[in-house]
């Protein structure tokens, strides 16, 4: 397949996804991503505080804290005080970043989230590390494979699971830029390192990473990689599949998927959430009133998973290319019916 | 009794007419909670706030939290006196299409944040003291908290994280008066030794009467108690101050009054008033 289908790609990527060998290049853990972009957002906006609940070398915002002392703040392991208080400080003016692993912030710090700063709209942004199974050997405890659903029912709140290093530095900007609450679902794993700095990121637009006519996989943030791993496993087989990062889950880029739907007549959502209530939901919710096509669902089951090295996971919980591959064939079967 | 004293003695009175009216055409409220708080907020918007309507997002305002929202009648009767909204908007409190809803929310001028969910106040005021620390500035941050509400773990965390940080921008006013929802704090999840708690998690501690006019204005006048130490006021209070068949009575916590005992109240209220016009 030429080239040109995809956009955006960093050089050898497309060959590593024609080998299948997409994670023996270079991967980052997009936590990371997130703690060198607010370094670089600390240095232009000084109004950028850093909070975290004793897990700043778990999120990598120690940097900040060396660089910034005085604007990094470890409220201990106190998730519930530190959300609350990044409130207090957004309504005096700051700029507040809450660090920690998605699993503490969304479901302990959950009543803060919902009332301290998504009822009272205070401009207070989540950097959240560990989502899904991507904490893949530390077990159901600390994988946080819920963080979507919740965040995505919050009203107010901006949520994002971006796939790579420069798409999470640029979703970083974006909502500092943007003024109200915002959630980054970031992850434990490395994930490789798919784009190029032409990736254009905007908050709620979804973009075409693969152009394809036969079915459309919309995935975000750990599952991008293996969309684009099942997209050219399929495209062996003579199926030209798109692939849509759908980095924001809320707001939806409705207009991309219903495209989608409409161009492509088959849609896969892939991600590593719970199947109930996160980006699948969202996208079958609005192509069951508007569009509706075949479609098929991956994502995690509803069970608590395991512990295992991360690849090994999204086999066993049917979230691997693999799994991909037979829920497009799956889609494109319907469609001929 | 000085003037000052009995100006500020005759508004309490007027606030606890103002809050009975409020709960009565609403229907709701919480007029046990509204009545203990209410010489607190009195002293706090007339004496020690250096806040006001022309002052509301003035960053070096001091802030007020409120954390036990439910109260919320209490804080619009004073903010409805102090200017901030007309007085006449008291009378949509709770009804569709008002801005004065059933709990505090920043809709309404002079309200700092949104309040009623339990256990944010103090943290929410944790956050503001240290931005006023980082950016130089030399406000205070003061917050209420019920007695109730100190059964979420949360308080407990923001005053660690208080005194950690030697936050002595930051005053805690707690309503202690000794009852919740269900009956008598002491016997649904004791508090006591109180005191020693707080002082335990690194508060300067003073105590009053929190229906004591005057010694109310002395002790938050001299916050911080202490250099490099959060401040906190454990005001002893009697739940349903002023209205003699509501005090200290859990079923007063959101009783609405029937027309007789309004009747009572108003009566009780006026005597108040006709005591303090004479001294």
């Amino acid at each position: 397949m030429a080239a040109e289908r995809y956009a955006y790609l960093r050089p050898g990527v497309i060959d590593l996804l024609k080998q299948g060998t997409l994670f023996a290049g270079e991967r980052r853990t997009t936590r990371f991503s997130f703690a060198d972009a607010l370094l670089e957002l600390g240095g232009s906006r000084s109004d950028v505080v850093v909070l975290n609940a004793d897990v700043s070398k778990g999120m990598g915002t120690y940097t900040f804290a060396e660089r910034y002392p005085e604007r990094a703040f470890n409220l201990g392991i106190a998730e519930q005080n530190m959300i609350a208080a990044a409130a207090g400080m957004a309504q005096s003016g700051l700029l507040p970043f809450v660090a920690t692993y998605a699993v503490f912030a969304t479901l302990r710090g959950l009543d803060m989230i919902r009332n301290s700063v998504c009822y009272t709209r205070t401009n207070v942004k989540f950097g959240c590390g560990h989502a899904g199974i991507t904490s893949a050997e530390d077990g159901a405890t600390h994988q946080g494979q819920e963080d979507l659903s919740i965040m995505r029912a919050m009203p107010n709140m901006v949520v994002i699971a971006p796939a790579d290093d420069v798409s999470t530095k640029k979703a970083v900007r974006a909502v500092a830029a943007h003024l109200g609450p915002a959630y980054l679902s970031l992850t434990k794993e490395p994930l490789p390192l798919l784009y190029d700095d032409t990736f254009p990121f905007a908050i709620g637009a979804a973009v075409t990473v693969r152009a394809g006519v036969d079915a459309t996989i919309v995935a975000n943030r750990d599952m991008v990689a293996q969309a684009l791993l099942a997209a050219e496993a399929a495209d062996r087989e003579g199926l030209d599949v798109r692939v849509i990062d759908c980095h924001t889950v809320k707001p939806l880029d409705e207009e991309a998927i219903l495209r989608a739907a409409k161009e492509t007549g088959a849609i896969v959502t892939a991600e590593d959430n719970v199947l109930a209530g996160g980006l699948g939901s969202a996208v079958a919710e609005l192509l069951i009133e508007r569009g509706p096509v075949p479609m098929r669902r991956i994502g995690v089951p509803d069970t608590f998973c395991e512990s295992g090295p991360y690849l090994d996971l999204l086999e066993r919980y049917g979230l691997s290319a693999g799994h991909i591959l037979r829920a497009v064939r799956t889609v494109v079967a319907l469609k001929s019916r | 009794m000085e003037t000052s004293e009995r100006t500020l003695r005759l508004k309490s009175v007027s606030y606890r007419e103002a809050i009975l009216r409020i709960i009565s055409q609403a229907g709701a409220g919480h007029t046990g909670g509204d009545l203990s708080a209410i010489d607190i907020l009195n002293v706090l918007y007339n004496r020690i706030l250096n806040v006001s309507p022309q002052t509301a997002s003035d960053p070096d305002r001091d802030r007020f939290v409120q954390s036990k929202g439910h109260c919320v009648e209490a804080l619009y009767a004073v903010l409805a006196d102090r200017g901030f909204f007309p007085s006449a908007e008291l009378d949509t409190v709770c009804r569709y299409g008002s801005r004065l809803i059933g709990h505090p929310t920043r809709a309404v001028p002079g309200i700092e944040h949104n309040t009623g969910a339990l256990g944010h106040g103090l943290a929410v005021a944790v956050g503001m003291a240290l931005a006023g620390r980082l950016d130089g500035r030399s406000y205070r941050v003061f917050t209420l908290l019920g007695d109730g509400e100190l059964d979420e773990g949360s308080n407990w965390e923001a005053s660690m994280a208080a005194a950690h940080y030697g936050l002595d921008n930051l005053i805690v006013i707690v309503d202690r008066n000794g009852l919740q929802i269900t009956g008598p704090t002491e016997q649904v999840n004791a508090l006591e030794p109180l005191a020693d708690k707080f002082r335990s998690f690194g508060y300067a501690l003073r105590q009053v009467d929190g229906h004591d006019i005057p010694a109310l204005v002395e002790a938050l006048a001299s916050a911080p108690f202490e250099r490099g130490k959060p401040s906190l006021l454990l005001a002893h209070t009697v739940k349903g101050k002023g209205i003699s068949f509501a005090e200290n009575q859990a079923g007063w916590h959101h009783r609405v009054p029937s027309a007789a005992e309004l009747e009572r109240a108003w009566a009780e209220l006026a005597a108040q008033r006709a005591a303090l016009e004479g001294s």
